[in-house]
């Protein structure tokens, strides 16, 4: 059974930086990382950057990636990008 | 078009991944990324976002109008400065004062009384080929375009106009990001050859291309297999007429002409002038700066500026001020010559001059008439230039439309210049662009002035329109018995009464004149006791014609009523085609063919029915029948329905057994198909059922005990109250399966329906293989209706199932109780000649309108099986398992 390995919340205004960090704690971590999307409203070409290089790394890590309460827009964003099917959702 | 982007199209378009370095792969595929992302990232961007970064752009780009003007200049060498900074105002200026207002995010446009809404839905990655001849001008455009529609674009300038064109993305895209814009929103190629066009042109992330060039260009964009906007070359014809205001017509033209330098592809390239003006005209251009080439100046032109082999202008000359050309070829003009002018004598390739020439250089040519002047503008839009752009100065309303009609241009601009009238905004209210779309005519997906909303996907949100219906039946019905006395209310000077032989011997037609008012002159018309023809309708209105009749007194069944109908018809319509009224409709209100309103005569039509069951007096239908093709012809329309109905049972207390059977189950069937129809309403509803109960009550009475007065009375109400039902309702599979078995078999249509109604019941009770698609219908309703039905005739049943079977019994056990055969091999028809007739009885029973209301879409297949339930004839009642959701 998988096990919840980080648990980062994502803060609208910093969106890159929390990324960055939620990436830096998968290096030898195990199971899933749960990344909470409640407070982001809105993201932008650097936060889906940062979010591919982080899901790349959860990749060779062999670490699942699940985003929480991501909104409706930002789920479309991610599907336009073609990386809404590299994460999991959670409600 | 020019002449260098013509050279291209003899260029074969290469296949992109063949040829490309990795190296030149990776760099393509960042910029998709990039702007895919950006796009991606737009996605979520309000209107009001959007405006906020669109006017920065705008100002930006009048900021940099004149400094992006100078650069194209010098790049190119093509143009005038002073034209392109116009040019460059226009492309911000007037394109954001048409879109400034324009809602391009989310619900964009409401239509509340069609329950529409259109909503925006971003393309994301555009990929854009601009031209070299209006490069920072088409730049400018497309960027504000995009932003506010929330797309990204690649650029792919032409290559001569590289420079000027990534100045005017490096302008647009910094005052985008500074004011919010996506980063990655424009970029511009770095220099890049066919190859590069070919590969994004091919991207899979791709979702538009929009070319502005010559021909090769928008080929290759429109053989990409992407959605593309190609727009492309031109070749503008222009009629001066002589009813034209010449003065401000010459100038226009010259503005036009030779604003920046005749590079507009909407410029004017051949003037076809009227004879009677053409000498005063040409005598206007030269006064005004024009130099009128003589032959030899012209054969001179035609052999320097125009390619011999192509026969396409030579690119030398695209954008040269007429002086330059003048030097260049060799002619002697004054130093201030605006325009060179060639007289031609014709358009095609034996006249070189007749083709696009963006440069001022105008063909003229002298029409001796009207006829012979559209000629040659159709000629020279045929030449290259259809879809594209005409021009016309006239006063005169008819040759306008006339040249509008023959034309084939997405933009015919009337009394102004064409190259700025067609931009929009200017001199009209066309949509400032700078891309002019050529229909099909110029390979093009658009004839539009290519705007915001070709850059959006537009998705409609359609609500479900609660549906229009209606109860219309006629606005006097006299029923009980006597009720015939009315007619003394019936004021008329000339009355026919149509009846048959029968009627009129058992006394019906004297009883009925005795009560038309004396003064009246009544003429008895006698027809065939049969389903009225087409021969015996003539007649009928022949006599209407020489009594001139204002009164028509139907006396009798189905058929008599309906012949009087259709005399009625022809009688105040006599070009009405009886063949055409009868063509096929699925929605009574949206049928092709509508029924004459004009009428000549105008005649009361009553009708006294003397069965109980088709209900006719007050129906909107006749059936005639063409013996000539062996058929019969349904007519339906409210205007068919009598004017009066009176509905007096002493007319029907004679009628034999047998009849009273037959056509009190038709009065049923009518009942039960419009009690479970698509187009059944509450108004429609409460009829059916009170035409059910009075049948189950009374018709068994009736039948029984002919002299009954009151069953009679109560059967001979119910036939009429169910029509009213059925008028509005429509009836089901039940009478498509009847009529098809009657026509085959020659069955009384009472008869055929109580055959097929009890399978009919328990057919239309169970889930439906097809639904029919109906607005008037919320979920699938019968198998409750019936279920009601047994409820009203207190049936029992706890479950719709066992309510349903119980219905099914007790029509059952009615049908036992009035004689009626219990299957078709009851009538004596074998197997085989049922089997053999089955095809065609499918096949009638599908072409018959009627199941056209049927809950269930009935299948081929399916009628089929009903017919053989049929032949096999009734037992206990079987109805399929209802799934329980279904019946609760």
């Amino acid at each position: 059974m998988a096990m919840t390995a980080v648990w980062q919340t994502i803060d609208d205004e910093r969106v890159v930086l929390d990324l960055q960090t939620a990436e830096e704690k998968l290096d030898g971590a195990e199971g899933e990382v749960v990344l909470d999307f409640s407070s982001v409203h809105r993201v932008d070409p650097s936060a889906i950057r940062a979010l591919e290089k982080l899901v790349n790394t959860a990749d060779k890590n062999a670490v699942k990636v699940a985003l929480r309460n991501v909104n409706v827009d930002v789920y479309k964003v991610l599907k336009l990008v073609k990386l809404a099917s590299r994460f999991s959702f959670v409600a | 078009m020019i002449a260098s982007e013509v050279v291209e199209e003899r260029v074969q378009i290469p296949l992109a991944a063949e040829v490309l370095s990795e190296e030149r792969v990776a760099y393509l595929e960042g910029l998709i990324n990039q702007a895919r992302t950006a796009a991606a990232v737009f996605s979520q961007f309000s209107q009001e976002d959007v405006d906020r970064i669109v006017k920065p752009m705008v100002l930006a780009g009048l900021q940099q109008a004149q400094h992006l003007a100078r650069l194209a200049v010098e790049e190119t060498g093509i143009g005038i400065m002073e034209d392109k900074f116009l040019k460059n105002m226009v492309a911000t200026e007037f394109v954001y004062n048409y879109i400034k207002n324009n809602r391009t995010v989310g619900i964009i446009r409401e239509f509340p009384e069609s329950n529409l809404v259109e909503m925006a839905e971003p393309i994301g990655v555009i990929f854009s080929l601009t031209p070299i001849t209006n490069p920072t001008s088409t730049v400018l455009f497309k960027c504000i375009m995009a932003v506010k529609t929330r797309n990204a674009v690649i650029f792919s300038p032409h290559p001569k106009a590289w420079r000027c064109c990534a100045e005017a993305v490096r302008i647009m895209y910094e005052a985008a990001l500074k004011h919010g814009a996506p980063e990655g929103v424009f970029t511009c190629l770095e220099s890049h050859t066919l190859q590069d066009n070919a590969y994004l042109m091919q991207h899979k992330h791709v979702g538009l291309i929009d070319a502005t060039g010559g021909p090769g260009a928008v080929k290759a964009a429109y053989s990409s297999g992407k959605p593309a906007l190609g727009v492309g070359p031109g070749n503008t014809p222009v009629y001066l007429e002589k009813t034209a205001n010449v003065n401000p017509a010459v100038v226009d033209i010259i503005i036009s002409k030779t604003f920046d330098n005749g590079t507009i592809c909407a410029s004017e390239q051949t003037l076809v002038i009227d004879h009677e003006i053409y000498d005063s005209v040409l005598k206007k251009f030269a006064d005004l700066g024009a130099h009128i080439c003589n032959e030899k100046e012209t054969r001179l032109l035609e052999r320097t500026v125009i390619d011999p082999e192509t026969g396409f202008m030579q690119p030398v000359a695209v954008g040269q001020k007429a002086t330059d050309i003048a030097r260049f070829v060799g002619l002697s003009v004054k130093p201030d010559t605006k325009l060179l002018i060639a007289q031609i004598k014709g358009v095609g390739r034996e006249h070189p001059l007749s083709v696009e020439k963006l440069f001022p250089l105008l063909a003229v040519y002298r029409a001796k008439s009207t006829e012979e002047a559209l000629k040659v503008c159709i000629d020279v839009n045929h030449a290259g230039g259809l879809g594209h752009t005409a021009v016309i100065f006239s006063r005169n309303d008819q040759i306008i439309r006339k040249f509008g009609e023959v034309i084939n241009a997405g933009r015919i601009i009337v009394n102004s210049p064409g190259s700025v009238g067609a931009l929009g905004g200017v001199y009209n209210d066309l949509v400032p662009t700078f891309s002019f779309g050529c229909g099909t005519g110029g390979g093009n997906s658009t004839t539009d002035n290519v705007n915001i909303y070709h850059y959006l996907n537009i998705k409609r949100v359609a609500r479900r329109t609660q549906a229009h219906m209606w109860f219309r039946v006629p606005n006097q019905i006299y029923f009980n018995m006597n009720a015939v006395e009315n007619l003394r209310n019936f004021p008329s000077r000339s009355t026919i009464i149509v009846t048959n032989p029968a009627l009129e011997h058992m006394g019906h037609v004297d009883i009925v004149r005795r009560y038309i008012p004396e003064q009246t002159h009544v003429h008895v018309s006698v027809i065939p006791d049969a389903e009225p023809e087409v021969k015996v309708v003539m007649q009928g209105v022949e006599a209407l014609n020489f009594y001139e009749a204002d009164q028509i007194i139907a006396l009798g069944g189905g058929s008599v009523i309906d012949a009087a109908k259709i005399m009625k018809l022809k009688y105040e319509s006599p070009d009405a085609d009886l063949e055409e009224l009868a063509a096929p409709f699925l929605d009574l209100r949206k049928r092709v063919v509508r029924y004459p309103t004009e009428k000549v005569h105008r005649a009361r039509l009553i009708a006294i029915p003397t069965t109980s069951g088709t209900g006719s007096e007050v129906t909107p239908f006749a059936v005639l029948t063409d013996k000539e093709h062996g058929r019969k012809v349904t007519l339906a329309d409210y205007s068919l329905s009598p004017d009066v109905a009176i509905v007096d049972p002493q007319f029907v207390m004679s009628m034999p057994k047998g009849l009273t059977a037959d056509t009190g189950i038709d009065c049923l069937t009518h009942a039960l198909e419009a009690g479970v129809s698509s187009y059944a309403s509450p108004y429609t509803d409460s009829n059916a059922m009170q035409a059910i109960r009075m049948v189950f009550k009374y018709l068994p009475v009736a039948y029984e005990h002919p002299d009954d007065a009151e069953a009679r009375c109560m059967m001979h109400n119910a036939a009429c109250i169910a029509a009213m039902a059925f008028s509005n309702a429509s009836v089901g599979v039940n009478h498509a399966l009847a009529h098809a078995f009657g026509a085959r078999f020659g069955i009384a249509h009472g008869r055929a329906n109580a055959l097929m109604l009890p399978h009919v019941i328990a057919y239309n009770a169970s889930v439906p293989s097809k639904f029919m698609p109906s607005p008037y219908t919320q979920g699938y309703v019968a198998h409750k209706k019936y279920a009601t039905v047994a409820d009203l005739l207190g049936l029992g049943g706890h479950t719709t199932d066992e309510k349903v079977k119980n219905l099914v019994t007790a029509i059952e056990q009615l049908l036992d109780r009035l004689g009626f055969p219990r299957s078709i091999a009851d009538l004596g028809i074998s197997r085989e000649e049922f089997e053999r007739a089955m095809p065609e009885l499918t096949k009638l029973a599908f072409d018959d309108p009627s199941w056209r209301s049927n809950p269930r879409m009935p299948l081929m297949s399916e009628l089929a099986d009903l017919f053989w339930k049929a032949y096999q004839g009734r037992g206990p009642a079987k109805v399929d398992s209802m799934p329980q959701q279904q019946t609760a």
